[in-house]
């Protein structure tokens, strides 16, 4: 039988492709769980998981804790603001401290490329990254593969086409790992200003035109303007970017073909997507909601089995 | 390695008619009764006695699989990691008869999983489990099955296999391996 290769999730890069396909099947399984009259489990019923969040998330930190609720842990919520992070704790004391309380995995999002990484160095809690600056979110990458393949029936040979912001979303980088891993052909589409230089060396497409992206593509995976990380004037307004990378119904049916929507949320409507598109058949953004929780209570699942228990013997 | 056929295909095939007459007697012809089969193993069992059933009752007896793994109590205490089968209940469990079916009882921590599994899809009138093989003496668990096709006395380090030709087995058998 099958154990995941590593010992944390710090990004997909370390995951080998069987690994991918373990939290997959996986997934399937709690997807079952997820239909059930009473959706939970007791598998980590011994467990004590802390939600470490610097940075501001709804999603993703509900998404966390509804999959661990469901596998019967027990949750702890940290958040920066209004922490003693503000009165210069660092980041290894503040997860310390954290650990003192007997505290089993973490969770954590980070402003900082990195930070997970740094940490799994330090403690022996299992961490999961829930997002690294503009590094890695491997959770949103594995649950947007797994409703590809939901979807189309596998990810390997498909076309998938990234649009939008790629130099500040961290959904990109660890998308196209995934993807790429699982053999898939990736595009990246957006304004120059927001694509990074490097991204061509990662054996990615780069367009600079939405209608030659959605005319290559299976799917489209349409990322957020992230207005909260522009430190300049990345395009020259909303209006504007709207007009030439925002996709609507009308672009769509140009194209002639069903070309799958896909957006890690939250969307800005009418920017990035018109809400005729969002709320189209051809949609599957609530199922990528949907599909967070059983990819993320695959992850910890898998995880949670490295963990050595006290007294029984086995190997970490 | 020495292995001891506890049963052939013939008396496999006399046991499982002994045992759907003795669920017959009982659940007549099953409107308010399903049958449960545990996850992997007792699956090929489970779809034998409802083929069974179905010629005896001319109906269509519900079956359903239950996969129990994430209701184990030794997640986290084995070297070998675990990996879940599908559940596949195609009928409501509440007020119903339910026969959960396996091939081997053993320790009866499976069966203890079990019947904590089946209370998340409601509330049966009643659970009762039939096996094909009874390991008797090695009980963790005060768990003791309805309908039983052998009992066999055997020691912890023995193993009891199941051959089924749905597994690519040459002909259904049932063995007691001593390493």
């Amino acid at each position: 039988m099958a154990a995941l290769s590593v010992n944390h999730l710090l990004g997909i890069k370390g995951l080998t492709t069987e690994d991918i396909e373990l939290i997959f099947d996986t997934a399937d399984k709690f997807k079952e769980v997820l239909n059930r009259p009473i959706r939970k489990v007791p598998s980590l019923r011994d467990i004590t998981i802390a939600n470490v969040f610097f940075e501001n998330s709804t999603r993703t930190r509900l998404s966390f804790e509804l999959a661990e609720k469901r596998l019967s842990a027990d949750v702890i919520n940290f958040s920066a603001s209004g922490s003693s992070v503000k009165k210069g704790e660092t980041l290894l004391d503040t997860v310390n401290n954290i650990l003192a309380m007997k505290v089993e995995m973490i969770v954590m999002r980070h402003a900082s490329p990195g930070a997970p990484h740094f940490l799994s160095r330090h403690i022996k809690a299992a961490i999961v990254n829930a997002g690294d600056g503009t590094h890695e979110h491997p959770t949103q990458a594995l649950l947007d593969a797994y409703s590809i393949r939901e979807k189309l029936g596998s990810v390997g040979g498909k076309k998938i086409a990234i649009i939008g912001d790629i130099s500040h979303s961290r959904v990109a980088l660890s998308n196209i790992f995934c993807l790429q891993k699982l053999g898939a052909e990736v595009m990246v589409c957006g304004p120059a200003t927001l694509i990074p230089k490097h991204m061509a060396s990662l054996g990615v497409k780069v367009v600079h035109d939405t209608r030659q992206a959605l005319e290559w593509c299976d799917v489209a995976n349409v990322l957020r303007i992230q207005l909260e990380r522009q430190q300049g004037k990345n395009f020259p307004s909303l209006r504007e970017y709207a007009r030439y990378y925002g996709i609507n119904g009308n672009l769509l049916r140009q194209i002639g073909r069903p070309i799958t929507i896909m957006h890690p949320g939250p969307i800005n409507r009418g920017i990035e997507l018109t809400s005729d598109v969002a709320d189209s058949a051809q949609s599957i953004i609530l199922d990528q909601v949907e599909n967070g929780v059983a990819i993320r209570m695959a992850v910890l699942y898998l995880l949670a089995e490295k963990i050595k228990v006290y007294g029984a013997g086995k190997a970490a | 390695m020495e292995k001891l056929r506890l049963l052939d295909g013939q008396l496999l095939d006399l046991t499982m008619q002994r045992l759907c007459h003795q669920l017959v007697e009982k659940h007549e012809d099953f409107a308010h009764s399903v049958l449960v089969g545990m996850q992997p193993r007792g699956r090929y069992f489970a779809d034998r006695i409802k083929a069974r059933l179905d010629r005896i009752t001319s109906g269509n007896v519900p079956i359903g699989y239950l996969d129990i793994t994430f209701y184990r109590d030794d997640f986290r205490r084995r070297n070998e990691p675990l990996q879940a089968s599908e559940t596949l209940l195609p009928f409501d469990v509440e007020g119903k008869h339910v026969v959960l079916i396996d091939d081997v009882l053993f320790t009866g921590r499976t069966i203890r999983a079990a019947l904590s599994a089946l209370g998340e899809y409601g509330r049966p009138a009643s659970v009762e489990l039939l096996v094909l093989i009874d390991r008797l003496y090695s009980r963790d668990l005060p768990i003791q099955p309805d309908y039983t096709g052998r009992t066999v006395n055997s020691i912890l380090s023995q193993r009891v296999v199941v051959e089924w030709t749905e597994q690519g087995a040459a002909e259904d058998a049932i063995w007691l391996v001593t390493k």
